[in-house]
């Protein structure tokens, strides 16, 4: 049957197809849906790992055992999981291995801009690029097959226009392969120097039997039109150069990325005129193509930046694109922010009040940097807020001690933030560091880590105490605080910034677009006691405005938090009764 | 030809069901659809668009400038950001609700006057309607989204009962009577 299907929910339904038996994924904007989908399916084992490296270690462990497994995860959680990555390219796999990393050039979601396939050639091992939803389902079925034949794990990058598009598909039934006994291998598996040394030549000659198997395999394609432009171009980019040349060019759609063939490339490029190469980001086919000896354009005139869109290929190439029209106002930007009622609102508030140093790490509470908080300084990768904040004091000592706090999500510090409270822990430094703990993976879209007690299909699970698990770590200085609750938050604060030794303090409550937590009735404006004041309107909370010189709350949008009521001199904000 | 489709609005407006009823239509008529959606940072109450595009053979799942046949916006400074994206002789569909963003709240900015105004200066036929009114008619202020396809589908030539039957399709079945009474409206 043909349906309408998101690109991430095509791959898991390849996945699904394949007979793979085993998930572990950490989410990451935009590769998420693809183990979420997947979980759908009661036959799959599905699972959110703590972050992407142990992702990867599971579904290795899982290759091992004979079944067909997976992980997911966007670009930058594809450098958490390298270590694992480099190494199983060396030991291979048993089961067939696939890799799922979603890339996101135009940085929709993201904290930088790199590009995956760097990660591939580095590793050496193949890397698969689906151009829509039809080829996601098609490449995912088909990577397990490479990956058993050539006894390797097999990478399939998505980028956002993929992951978030939705396409047509035909989806077919479910085939388990049988599993393939695991047998004691300690020459393949084992990889300390000696076996290692082994493996390498192994893995070199697999890719030069790759770079054979690309110039005639099933993800390669040529679509002969006009010869006097040939491009040659994958993922998304392919759908922008058709849409822009139709059959006017001739083109070479490449679906396998690593390795990259010789000869297909070689003979495409005797047929056509002129060569160029349409790729976001790095110019990694352009430079394949010049070591072969080609003379292209292609970052010459195509950016290195950003995403690109059928007009901008078609400008850069000469191609004439339509015009729209303009409003000549100067219209006010809409960047995204923290929801109303948002428990880190009044935990960012206390921070900026108290004219912290803060900072920070990935996640919702990333937008306590925007305006008017402005209330975070440093947002560098996973974890990194716990471990910078230890670096920070020890070269600033006590003065920044006393005023520098590290912001971290529960599931971020799960993830890696863990690691860096233990060197806080060993290395000895008074250090301050707030767990913004919401109860749920927030800017993702809602996925259960370790500490909320429930696994991905909502099911009760082992849950982590972090009071514990700070306190196991040496930290004396544990305690909790209600960040709708401002001089509580402002107390613990001021207390543990002047304390002689590190802390944490748990800002605890959960997110307000949780199903379950129940909002109170909008706040009401009592509009006589109003001065018109704005002090509210320091909270930076979308449902406060002020209209003829009057503080408004919208009702659509308004909680009932009451943070804002904790501001109010002048008792103007009013709790309704339910 | 592929025709173009932009829905825009603010994270958190309800636009994912929009474009998905809109692509199981397009589907049911037998057309080759993509829709391309905005996931993740955006939706936390930012500029959010998505992108429906249906013909024989659609290759790009995103709409450029000068390029939408039609814009469907949930919000009214949203139609003016991406105006620019209408093609000659495109029409927008505009609910008249203002939402103000964070520049406007904090008094940084004013939200612009007079936009529907000097659209319609530009040349461009803009379909204004209060939709935020009328989902609250049909019984919820979230039906917004429907009321908007409804209006829409005055310019489509696809009758009413399949527009329908898409809303059945992919609405819960215990908000179906709602939204086929905010279609209704929209479209009236």
């Amino acid at each position: 049957m043909k349906e309408l299907m998101l690109g991430n929910k095509a791959l898991a339904r390849g996945l699904y197809e394949a007979g793979c038996s085993v998930i572990s994924s950490y989410p990451g904007t935009p590769s998420t849906e693809i183990t979420e989908e997947a979980a759908k399916y009661d036959e799959i084992y599905c699972e959110w790992a703590p972050n992407e490296k142990v992702a990867m270690e599971v579904a290795f462990g899982a290759s091992l055992a004979g079944k067909r497994s997976f992980c997911g995860m966007k670009h930058v959680g594809l450098n958490v999981a390298a270590d694992p990555l480099y190494t199983c390219s060396y030991t291979g796999v048993n089961g067939g291995m696939v890799i799922c990393v979603a890339d996101d050039a135009g940085m929709h979601s993201s904290q930088n801009e790199q590009d995956s396939r760097h990660h591939a050639i580095a590793a050496k091992v193949p890397m698969l690029e689906p151009s829509d939803s039809a080829e996601a389902l098609e490449f995912a079925k088909r990577a397990y097959e490479l990956s058993e034949e050539f006894d390797t794990p097999v990478i399939i990058k998505m980028c956002t226009r993929v992951a978030h598009s939705q396409s047509v598909v035909e989806t077919g039934s479910r085939v388990v392969p049988p599993q393939i006994p695991y047998e004691k291998n300690i020459a393949k598996y084992v990889m300390m120097p000696g076996n290692a040394k082994r493996r390498h030549p192994i893995v070199e000659e697999r890719m030069r039997r790759l770079t054979a198997y690309a110039d005639d395999c099933c993800f390669n394609r040529v679509e002969m039109g006009d010869t006097k432009l040939g491009i040659i171009t994958s993922s998304t980019s392919y759908q922008y150069a058709k849409e822009v040349f139709g059959d006017q060019a001739s083109i070479l759609k490449l679906g396998m990325v690593n390795p990259l063939p010789e000869k297909l490339i070689l003979d495409f490029a005797a047929k056509v005129d002129k060569l160029v190469i349409i790729e976001e980001l790095d110019p990694i086919i352009e430079n394949h193509c010049r070591q072969l000896g080609l003379e292209v354009t292609g970052k010459d005139v195509l950016p290195m930046e950003d995403e690109f869109s059928q007009n901008l290929i078609a400008q850069k190439l000469g191609v004439k694109v339509p015009a729209g029209k303009k409003l000549d106002d100067v219209l006010p930007p809409r960047p995204p922010m923290m929801c109303a009622g948002c428990p880190h609102r009044g935990l960012f508030y206390t921070l900026a009040r108290n004219k912290c140093t803060v900072l920070g790490d990935i996640g919702c509470y990333t937008l306590g940097a925007v305006a008017p908080l402005s209330a975070m300084e440093m947002t560098l990768c996973m974890g990194a807020s716990i471990s910078a904040i230890h670096g920070f004091n020890k070269a600033n000592g006590r003065e920044s001690e006393g005023k520098t706090v590290a912001v971290i999500g529960d599931s971020t510090f799960m993830h890696s933030g863990m690691t860096g409270l233990a060197n806080i822990a060993y290395n000895q430094s008074n250090s301050t560091v707030i767990i913004l703990d919401n109860s749920i993976t927030g800017m993702t879209g809602h996925q259960q880590n370790p500490t909320t007690g429930y696994n991905i299909k909502g099911d009760p699970a082992g849950k982590i105490d972090l009071e514990a698990l700070c306190r196991a770590m040496g930290f004396a200085r544990v305690r909790v605080v209600d960040p709708y609750n401002l001089a509580e938050c402002d107390a613990a604060v001021k207390e543990e910034l002047a304390a002689e030794e590190p802390s944490v303090i748990i800002s605890r409550r959960p997110c307000a677009l949780l199903k379950y937590v129940k909002a109170k009735p909008a706040l009401k404006v009592e509009e006589e006691n109003c001065t018109g004041c704005r002090s509210c309107m320091r909270l930076g909370c979308p449902a406060i405005s002020v209209k003829n010189k009057k503080a408004s709350v919208d009702a659509t949008l308004c909680v009932g938090c009451g943070v804002c009521q904790q501001l109010c001199k002048f008792d103007a904000l009013k709790a309704q009764e339910v | 030809m592929t025709k173009n489709i932009m829905i825009v609005g603010v994270g958190g407006q309800g636009s994912l069901l929009a474009s998905k009823l809109l692509g199981h239509l397009l589907l049911t008529q037998g057309y080759d659809v993509k829709v391309s959606e905005v996931h993740g940072m955006s939706q936390r109450g930012g500029s959010v668009v998505t992108y429906v595009r249906f013909g024989e053979k659609v290759y790009s799942p995103i709409i450029d400038k000068g390029e939408a046949d039609f814009i469907v916006s949930f919000e009214k400074l949203e139609a003016a950001r991406w105006v620019e994206y209408l093609r000659e002789g495109g029409r927008i569909v505009v609910n008249t609700q203002e939402i103000n963003p964070m520049p406007v709240i904090t008094g940084a900015a004013e939200y612009p006057d007079h936009l529907i105004e000097k659209m319609e200066a530009l040349g461009i036929q803009v379909d204004a309607m209060d939709c935020l009114s009328l989902a609250e008619q049909a019984g919820s202020a979230k039906a917004v989204n429907i009321v908007l396809m409804g209006r829409l589908s005055r310019y489509f030539d696809i009758p009413v009962d399949t527009w329908k039957e898409a809303i059945r399709a992919c609405v819960p079945a215990k908000f179906v009577e709602l939204n086929l009474k905010a279609f209704d409206l929209g479209r009236a």
